[in-house]
């Protein structure tokens, strides 16, 4: 019994263990490949990264870029070719156009008018509070106040 | 009053963003290939895989090239509206099998019916990826010049076919 348990544990032995292999065979396109995926959209799972989805387009564009990539094509001419064919939409980070502006400058335009308006809410607040002058009575009751509360002490 | 108004105007406007949002179909995006030239393709044929279908043979003519594939539901849907048009002989109709099985693609077709003039086998997707193609079924009017000029994403419906592509259509034949 105890030869067959010791049979048993060494079974494991004969799997020969080999050295990871790398993901690609040139990590320096796979790195590319990766820097550029997380800038693009995929088409079919809208709000996915080219790099996060699983879908079978994204799939294709990656092996797409891949192949860019081994010949030789600058990041600019990879994301041209993509949104000849997809439109802006496959770019994660729009364009600045005309179309666009309103798109970069709405949350800055936003942010303006929520401090002009807090500005203007605080200054016209100011201006409701008028000084208001004690009387000779409520002076005396304000000493007394105090006074009592430093005997408290 | 004024204080109550400002916000009111305010929160009008938004919804009225919201309500026009809510009716618009994120997953329609406008191709910038309409108005450019269709890409060139030459692919081999389905039911006749020594032949080539090549877009440059279809110069001279108007024609529809349609995305499919067995495994698209969305095929099955629009199909009787695709036999309809190809019986009715306005328009070549040309199929391009995305990423499918040959076997299954002609089981497919002998099953359901064929519409197509030809089909062409995009096994890999890569003439999809040339003409945006991001799910099938999609659908093309390309005019004599060899231009793009209409785009249908997901299944052609009949009220499509007759109010907009078939009017495009006779127009571009008549150029």
């Amino acid at each position: 019994m105890r030869w067959l348990l010791a049979v048993i544990l060494l079974i494991p032995g004969l799997a020969v263990a080999e050295e990871a292999k790398p993901l690609a065979d040139n990590p320096v396109a796979e790195a590319r490949l990766k820097a550029l995926a997380v800038e693009l959209r995929c088409l079919v799972c809208q709000n996915q990264t080219l790099a996060d989805s699983n879908a079978p387009l994204a799939e294709d564009l990656r092996r797409e870029v891949r192949e860019m990539i081994a010949k030789d094509m600058s990041d600019q001419e990879i994301i041209d070719f993509l949104v000849e064919r997809y439109g802006d939409f496959v770019l994660y980070r729009p364009r600045w156009k005309v179309s666009t502006t309103l798109l970069w400058l709405g949350p800055f335009l936003l942010l303006i008018a929520g401090a002009t308006a807090l500005v203007l809410a605080l200054r016209r607040r100011q201006k409701k509070l008028v000084d208001v002058a004690l009387s000779e009575e409520e002076r005396t009751r304000v000493a007394q106040l105090l006074s009592e509360g430093a005997n408290r002490l | 009053m004024n204080r109550f108004l400002i916000p009111f105007g305010v929160f009008v406007v938004v919804v009225g963003f919201l309500a026009v949002g809510l009716t618009l179909n994120p997953r329609e995006l406008p191709s910038p290939l309409v108005g450019r030239p269709a890409p060139d393709f030459s692919l081999p044929q389905l039911h006749d895989q020594g032949k080539v279908l090549s877009s440059n043979d279809l110069k001279g003519k108007v024609w529809l090239l349609n995305f499919w594939a067995s495994w698209c539901g969305g095929c099955k849907e629009e199909h009787p509206v695709l036999i309809h048009l190809a019986q009715s002989g306005e328009v070549p109709i040309y199929g391009m099998d995305y990423k499918d099985t040959r076997e299954e693609a002609l089981t497919w077709l002998r099953q359901w019916g064929n519409p197509y003039l030809v089909v062409a086998v995009d096994a890999l997707g890569r003439v999809g990826i040339n003409y945006g193609v991001y799910g099938v079924p999609e659908t093309y009017v390309i005019d004599k010049a060899g231009v793009i000029r209409y785009k249908q994403i997901g299944p052609l419906r009949e009220d499509i076919l007759q109010e907009k592509i078939l009017p495009l259509v006779r127009e571009l034949q008549n150029q």
